[in-house]
């Protein structure tokens, strides 16, 4: 590693835009990460974290089998991503096996299948690079695929942005005023399954779910209004991903692990120092004792 | 097309059977109730109120039975905001990062365009429903630092914005202070001369016999409905509660 570039903060930040696969990697991780960060704070308001885990660990199938039948895997992933929580649904409400049980099952259930999968098709699928991302070898047809669901689920989030916080905070009264709440239950499943594909590519199957719920949950612990929430959880998202790719790129490590990671450490500092909500409270230090 | 007598009636349910993957919640309930009604729904925890509320706001489906809002459907009643639901304390996150203005706005999201845009009217819908309830002063406090009685006046106040003929109470008295207490019966008293129609549930029969009209006393199904002054009696009560006597649930002065 060429140390005397290390020296420099400028040329610390500005020598890996060099390499044309690192400007593509950190747009596309960007992307990416708002996309996930926008999504994140209906998740974690809804308490939609195991359900993030359980959709994004199910879509594995349905990549794999777009990839060998020469589909966009964006549409086996969705089949699969809502397939699995009907599934979920249905196994809840005919047994009498409680819920986090049936989402645990089903979800390792087509993870399994999907891993099975993999080894009998054999094709070009790297299973490596679903299972832990791979930012940096993104082709151009990912590239764009990725662009177009992101914009697809930023555009239905803004729509029903407002909707979307009502049908999380008190999807009765939605309801009652005429709000289609069956729509809105599934349009927020949808965009999870499509934000778990564009989120694969980055940090892969196993860590997608952090992408959906650190953010939300960091941003959660900084604010007590819903749109600033929104916009410190996307901006966090964007700065893990920033940070988590460059360090790979100057340390040598598994990108997907290190984003993931920065945002726990984001998610860690606002867990202790969060003006309100921090365990030290930093609004306090600083105004002493009354 | 409508009958006279279903324009005569705020709500009408007839016959309404609800049931959870068949596990019966609630069967052969009746209920009238005119404009300018209050009726107060008592039973034990179980015995269906909050059934009773899901199947007239439509959040869950009647198996059974015909459910008429004004002589319409359901349906058409969600359209027309004509009936506000007021939750209990316990039945929303108090942690969720929202504001009181925020609340009382999403009493208006039905009448708004997709966007949800507050109009000139929405925002001073809003501004006289927190009027109303006496928190002016609270419009930009988030949720969670609110006490359970602002917390109760700011959903109340979002049932106002929504201009609704119907109001659905959950509690209503339940973990409110003394000052709540007294807003929300003057209220009352305000939506009954309004033509409001108020239907709550409550434990506490002090309140039934203070303010409701007619009771209607629910175990799974009707026990007794009418007149508070001719249906509410110890009798009933005791029927209603599973046998359990009235003076023991309540002290000698029931």
């Amino acid at each position: 590693m060429e140390l005397c570039s290390f020296l420099t903060l400028d040329s610390f930040i500005t020598n890996p835009l060099t390499h044309e696969f690192m400007r593509k990697a950190l747009l596309m991780s960007s992307l990416v990460a708002a996309v996930c960060g926008f999504l994140s704070s209906y998740l974690t308001l809804k308490g939609w974290a195991l359900m993030g885990d359980a959709v994004s660990h199910s879509v594995m199938p349905g990549v794999v089998v777009a990839y060998a039948l020469g589909l966009p895997f964006s549409l086996g992933a969705f089949i699969f991503g809502v397939g699995s929580v009907a599934l979920i649904g249905f196994i809840k409400q005919k047994s009498r096996v409680k819920e986090d049980t049936v989402i645990g099952l089903v979800f390792t259930g087509f993870f399994a299948l999907g891993i099975v999968l993999v080894s009998k098709i054999k094709s070009n699928i790297d299973l490596h690079s679903i299972l832990f991302g791979s930012p940096l070898g993104i082709s151009l047809s990912d590239v764009k695929q990725t662009i177009f669901i992101s914009l697809l689920v930023v555009i239905l989030l803004s729509i029903f942005r407002k909707d979307l916080m009502l049908y999380c905070f008190d999807p009765r009264h939605a309801k009652t005023v005429g709000i289609n709440v069956f729509f809105l239950h599934y349009l927020l499943l949808t965009c999870l399954s499509l934000a778990a594909v564009v989120g694969l590519q980055s940090v892969g199957i196993i860590l997608v779910v952090a992408m959906l719920i650190t953010p939300g949950a960091t941003a959660y612990l900084l604010t007590d209004k819903f749109d600033n929430m929104t916009v410190i959880s996307v901006l966090s998202a964007i700065i893990s991903s920033l940070i988590g790719i460059y360090v790979s790129f100057w340390f040598d490590l598994e990108t997907g692990g290190s984003i993931v990671l920065a945002q726990t450490f984001i998610f860690l500092f606002a867990f202790l120092f969060a003006p309100r909500y921090g365990i030290f409270k930093l609004k306090k230090l600083f105004a002493g004792y009354k | 097309m409508e009958t006279i007598n279903y324009q005569n009636f705020r709500i009408e349910a007839e016959n309404i059977c609800v049931d959870y993957n068949g596990k019966v919640a609630l069967y052969d309930a009746n209920l009238r109730l005119k404009p300018g009604q209050i009726c107060g729904l008592v039973g034990m925890n179980g015995a269906g109120k909050t059934t009773f509320f899901n199947a007239l706001t439509g959040f869950v489906n009647i198996s059974k039975g015909k459910i008429r809002i004004n002589g319409e459907s359901v349906r058409s009643a969600q359209k027309d905001q004509t009936i506000a639901y007021v939750p209990q304390n316990e039945g929303i996150d108090s942690q969720f990062p929202i504001s009181v203005w925020d609340v009382v706005m999403m009493g208006r999201y039905g009448s708004m365009n997709i966007f949800r845009c507050p109009r000139e009217s929405d925002v001073q819908a809003v501004k006289d429903a927190i009027e109303r309830v006496d928190l002016t002063d609270h419009l930009s406090t988030p949720i969670g630092n609110l006490s359970g009685g602002q917390r109760k006046r700011t959903f109340l106040a979002r049932a106002i914005a929504q201009r609704a003929s119907i109001l659905l109470l959950d509690e209503p008295f339940s973990g409110v202070d003394i000052r709540t207490e007294k807003l929300i019966s003057e209220l009352f008293i305000q939506f009954k001369n309004e033509g409001k129609t108020i239907l709550l549930s409550t434990h506490d029969m002090i309140h039934v016999r203070e303010f409701c009209d007619l009771v209607l006393l629910i175990n799974k199904t009707v026990v007794a409905y009418g007149e508070t002054s001719e249906v509410f009696t110890p009798e009933n009560i005791t029927t209603t509660f599973g046998g359990i006597s009235p003076d023991f649930l309540f002290g000698p002065e029931s």
